[in-house]
């Protein structure tokens, strides 16, 4: 009907699945990362802004085979996991969120600190005065008014994730139905002979995707640009 | 309702050293941009944490450095109006007066209805405050922190952003603030004007200092304070009541030394006010002036004189049970020999008293 075939439709279900779950689950960690960095003085902050911004810079292939040594079934992180939630991450759909989730975060902290850092510290002292508990005013008047760049960090974070290659096939590799997300589908599509037009079709998927988040947040930044 | 303070804190230029009582009342802190004024009020809020001393509001600490307390800002129950008014911009006017309410429940205090009433606001409930005029503003910056029920108000040079229409439009809501709601106030300033309308008390601070500290009446008619003060801003503090409104646009008013004819008053026969009258627009007569254009013609007797800096001195003159102040040339009080003792004749012209000059007593 639409011309996808089973194998396609996997991949694209999957990569939604891994970039939702990837961007929902890392969005309370971004906000924490993007308040601290742009409000708060402690020891160490200049470390925690380059681990942030690190698998920005490192080649994705770098980042998913640390992933593996750490999160992978004799990693440290891997057994902690494994006996503490049985949950294994090497080789399946969860690692695969690990490894988006990695790969988008300092795009979503970096949009959430600039949002952040427009607002007016003054506004939230006057809330403190009218009786208004710190994480009150947080939700109430800090949040508020960065939402729209919330919302940007978090579509950014989306669409990277969506796109997520390198970490994600060092890490989970490339297994249909598993692991196989919209990007390593179409790898795999363009190694086989007459695999082209099944890989222009998530091509197109995947331009389009990736076009509609950018003007999504676009739009977003700009009117939070307007406030 | 009274608030000690005696504070220590190292501020960017001299050290800030303040001891301040606040009694019932309006009390003012006043003295030049940079004195310290803001960082003492900032203190008070918990918004500045300073090196040492200790902060209590009827007796409770709310800062204490020799027994670690420190009060957080949201719970020392005090109302800040900034100078910028920062009303929540996401928020309607409504949305910002109401919300320091759900953390005041359980004390009693004026409703949304009272206040917008008073502060005449009711109009704006639905607006957004980037569609309000300076004065609107800052009329729901004073409605939002009284509605936060606070035991006392901070007010840091709420006027100092409006312009003299602006600040004439909000002055008489002050005072309302003061006489019927009653509630104290800690106000910064450096505008005389706004100090000689509102305050009760005066507390003068020069480089983080505290130089002097009083009833308005008598700090603000001191000779001794026309530096800090300003010369052209001295000018003293009298206690009248309007006896008269006459037709020809004139209203009389008794004071403790005879009576003053100023342009018309919006107040009933009876009301109490207060009338600042500047030094430099009194002028001295040995002798009873004769075919003058000018009403008011006080008998007065010289109690002080100070030579300023300037061709200028300052005379502090015996008026009934207050004082005015003249300011004349040196030459001119060594010509009539001014001496303390002497009765001599005030002349104040009746419009040089300008009408922001007369407020509620």
């Amino acid at each position: 009907m639409t011309g996808f075939g089973p194998e396609e439709w996997q991949a694209i279900t999957l990569s939604l699945r891994v970039a939702t779950v990837a961007t929902l689950l890392s969005l309370p960690l971004g906000i924490l990362a993007g308040y601290a960095l742009a409000r708060w003085q402690f020891p160490g902050k200049q470390v925690l802004n380059g681990l942030i911004h690190l698998p920005l810079v490192l080649p994705p292939v770098v980042t998913g085979y640390l992933l593996l040594l750490t999160f992978g079934p004799q990693g440290p992180g891997g057994r902690a996991l494994e006996s503490l939630f049985g949950l294994t991450l090497a080789f399946r759909w969860t690692g695969a969120v690990l490894a988006a989730a990695v790969m988008a975060f300092p795009l979503m902290v970096r949009a959430i600190r600039l949002a952040i850092e427009a607002v007016d510290p003054n506004l939230e002292e006057a809330a403190a005065t009218l009786g208004a508990p710190r994480l009150w005013v947080f939700a109430t008047i800090t949040l508020p008014l960065i939402l729209p760049g919330v919302i940007a960090g978090a579509i950014l974070a989306f669409a990277k994730a969506m796109g997520e290659f390198g970490a994600t096939i060092t890490f989970v590799a490339n297994i249909p139905g598993q692991t196989q997300t919209l990007p390593s589908a179409v790898y795999a599509f363009l190694q086989v002979p007459r695999g082209e037009p099944a890989a222009m079709r998530l091509v197109i998927v995947s331009v389009v995707l990736s076009m509609a988040a950018l003007i999504a947040s676009e739009w977003l930044a700009r009117r939070a640009a307007r406030r | 309702m009274s608030l000690t303070l005696d504070i220590r804190h190292s501020l960017a230029g001299f050290p800030l050293e303040v001891a301040v009582e606040a009694p019932e009342g309006v009390t003012a802190l006043f003295g030049r941009s940079g004195a310290g004024k803001t960082s003492v009020i900032k203190a008070v809020a918990g918004l500045l944490h300073p090196d040492a001393g200790r902060i209590s509001l009827d007796g409770a600490s709310l800062f204490d450095s020799t027994a670690r307390v420190n009060v957080p800002p949201h719970k020392r129950q005090l109302g800040y109006v900034f100078q910028d008014a920062r009303l929540f911009p996401h928020m309607t006017v409504r949305a910002n007066l109401t919300y320091g309410t759900r953390f005041a429940r359980e004390r009693p205090g004026p409703s949304l209805e009272d206040v917008a009433t008073l502060l005449d606001i009711s109009p704006l409930l639905d607006r957004r405050p980037d569609t309000l005029s300076g004065g609107e503003t800052q009329r729901v910056a004073i409605g939002r922190a009284l509605l936060a029920r606070p035991r006392m108000l901070l007010m840091d040079e709420p006027l100092a952003a409006l312009d003299a229409a602006r600040k004439a439009e909000i002055l008489p809501y002050l005072e309302r603030l003061r006489d019927e709601l009653r509630v104290p106030m800690l106000y910064v300033s450096h505008s005389v004007a706004e100090i000689a309308r509102l305050a009760t008390t005066v507390v003068v601070m020069e480089q983080g200092r505290v130089v002097t500290a009083g009833p308005a009446e008598t700090v603000l008619s001191d000779p001794a304070l026309t530096r800090q003060i300003g010369v052209r801003q001295a000018g003293a503090l009298l206690p009248a009541t309007v006896t008269r409104q006459h037709s020809d646009g004139l209203t009389e008013l008794a004071i403790s030394g005879g009576r003053l004819f100023l342009p018309q008053m919006s107040l009933e026969e009876g009301a109490k006010t207060r009338v600042r009258v500047l030094a430099q627009d009194v002028l001295l007569s040995t002798q009873e002036p004769q075919g003058m254009s000018a009403l008011n013609i006080l008998p007065v007797t010289v109690a002080d004189i100070r030579p300023g800096d300037g061709p200028g001195t300052i005379c502090q003159l015996q008026c009934g049970s207050d004082h005015i102040l003249a300011r004349i040339t040196r030459r001119s009080a060594e010509a009539l020999n001014i001496h303390p003792g002497q009765q001599v004749y005030a002349v104040i012209k009746s419009v040089s008293v300008d009408p922001v000059d007369v407020g509620r007593g």
